[in-house]
């Protein structure tokens, strides 16, 4: 087995760039929601890689990545169940060139990321035990089989001729259906639509978009499992289409009729992020420029889409990663070309076959995360209670759910005028809270 | 002695300082502090979602002064802080009862 250095150092390297979109993304979404909730947020986000990183070593990696049971396609076996037969060849990978362990660790980051971009849907009325329960079970049964399907050479879909470079389906239709079912299932903030709910720190936003289209770059030219041509390619799209898809939501916002906003700018950027990952190894820089144009004009559109039909999706998880998703998983099959890698999609001669082929993906991938998702979601709101009290809600999760508050504005003084009286300070756990506590029903207080 | 309470745009409060100062008046209390008039708020946009915010940050000035000049540094407030757009802010004015100094215990007119 003969390992290369230079692929290996820029797997590495990736791997540590897409663990850090997590927080990324935890800063673009905390800057969308009010600041009474932003610590519920970035928590949400940071427990994922906590979950997530134990999870994948031990179970879902091995779905996924592992040999295909039975030869259906639909899902690996135990067989590097916390990860035995570490330095066997990964079944379907005979050409990689890195160490197994180097691609457990890279995929991981994507495991990790995908449930994390699913609180944006649900903001501002999650408890986090249940969420906790719901990112084990739904790394197992959700993320695992699509990772299998579409990743996996040996995956059905994979084997169908269906392309996704580096996870439009897998990582962001998968999280913006997901997202969709569990907002459905918990229902809208209290006060959606009517309570203005503007985000508390745009800034927060733009610095956690700034993150994500850095740690981009591992996501996608990372993908190439190597540091190579192909990797460049993933790396000049996926910059080309970004800044195609910011420029294409602020014109949209612009014509419009209303003034261009920063929320807009990261916002289509994130779109055009989105749309490129399935696309970045199998089009040129023409591909690219319009997938991406694409993504940030029909997602700055999709995004009104949830007052129509009065689901609260809070941070437009459907209307960007699943829409942008959607956008890039298709338009491959019409830009897709040989030239790059891959087959050569519609408008390469390449007739409408892949094009058909990143249909059924699409709709399959769609379909099975929102139906799990939902059923998921369905029972752990019935059997545990998946959304805060209404008080709670009213107070804010970063109080009511963690005893903290993100800022010392606004009270923050006269706050610890109050506490500074007292001389001794209570060191140890708050009052006894029993463990039913985490089975309580939406609506009950303690 | 007078207690002059005026409100006025945020951006305006140097050039109403530097008016003060020039009328003599030697100390204020500033404020932030939120509220609508005729203006009555403004529209901010979110992803295409237009927020109508009814309350507009403004500044609130107390000082208290001598009878004599209280006319003359309400013309100084209202010279400074006009930019004759919607939300300009307002001025009024109040008799005050009685005024100490906390350090030296002064009181009434000395005290001001």
């Amino acid at each position: 087995m003969h390992y290369n250095s230079g692929d290996t150092a820029w797997v590495l390297a990736s791997t540590a760039l897409v663990l850090f979109m997590t927080p990324g993304l935890a800063f673009f979404y905390g800057g969308m929601v009010r600041s009474k909730n932003v610590l519920g947020m970035l928590m949400q986000n940071f427990v994922a890689i906590g979950i997530v990183s134990i999870v994948w070593v031990f179970i879902s990696y091995s779905l996924a990545f592992g040999p295909d049971w039975g030869g259906f396609g639909l899902i690996g076996t135990l067989h590097f169940f916390a990860l035995a037969h570490p330095n066997q060849t990964i079944p379907g990978y005979s050409g990689l060139t890195i160490p197994p362990l180097v691609f457990v660790g890279f995929q991981m980051m994507f495991a990790i990321i995908t449930p994390a971009l699913i609180t944006g849907a649900t903001a501002d009325r999650l408890r986090l035990a249940p969420f906790v329960v719901f990112v084990v079970i739904w790394s197992v049964i959700v993320y695992a089989p699509i990772a299998h399907w579409v990743f996996d050479p040996n995956g059905w879909l994979f084997k169908l001729g269906a392309e996704d470079f580096a996870g439009g389906t897998v990582v962001h239709m998968n999280a913006g259906a997901a997202g969709l079912a569990i907002a459905m299932v918990v229902g809208k903030r209290r006060g959606w639509p009517k309570e203005p709910m503007p985000p508390h720190n745009v800034p927060f936003v733009l610095l956690g978009a700034g993150i994500l289209w850095f740690g981009w770059f591992g996501f996608n030219a990372g993908s190439a499992l190597g540091a190579n041509v192909l990797s460049a390619h993933a790396f000049l799209n996926t910059n080309t289409a970004t800044a195609a898809a910011l420029l294409g939501w602020i014109l949209v916002e612009k014509i419009r009729g209303g003034k261009s906003t920063t929320l807009g700018a990261a916002s289509g950027a994130v779109a055009g992020l989105v749309a490129i990952t399935p696309a970045c190894g199998y089009v040129d820089i023409w591909g690219a420029t319009i997938i991406g144009l694409a993504a940030g004009v029909i997602c700055a559109l999709a995004v009104s889409l949830k007052y129509k039909v009065g689901l609260d999706d809070a941070l437009d998880v459907g209307g960007v990663h699943l829409v942008g998703g959607i956008v890039g998983a298709l338009l491959i099959g019409v830009f897709g070309t040989a030239a790059v890698s891959g087959a050569n999609g519609l408008f390469y001669g390449g007739g409408l076959s892949l094009l058909g082929h990143q249909a059924i993906a699409v709709v399959a991938a769609g379909s099975y995360s929102f139906i799990i998702s939902w059923i998921l979601a369905k029972i752990i709101h019935k059997t545990m209670g998946f959304r805060v009290s209404p008080d709670d809600e009213l107070e804010g999760m970063d109080t009511a759910l963690h005893a903290e508050t993100a800022y010392e504005l606004g009270g923050g003084f006269l706050r610890s005028l109050a506490s500074s009286g007292s001389a001794e300070a209570k060191i140890g756990p708050p009052q006894d809270q029993p463990l039913t506590d985490l089975f309580r029903k939406p609506g009950e207080r303690r | 002695m007078k207690l002059i309470v005026a409100i006025i745009k945020p951006f305006k409060l140097e050039d109403v300082r530097n008016a003060l100062t020039k009328a003599g008046v030697v100390g204020m209390t500033v404020s932030e502090v939120q509220g609508y008039g005729r203006q009555s708020g403004h529209t901010e946009v979110y992803r295409g979602a237009e927020y109508q915010t009814s309350f507009v940050p403004k500044l609130k000035i107390e000082l208290v002064v001598h009878d004599e000049i209280s006319a003359e540094v309400v013309e100084a407030i209202v010279e400074a802080a006009r930019t004759e757009k919607i939300g300009d802010g307002k001025v009024w004015v109040l008799g005050v009862e009685d005024l100490v100094r906390v350090r030296t215990g002064e009181r009434g007119a000395d005290a001001v």
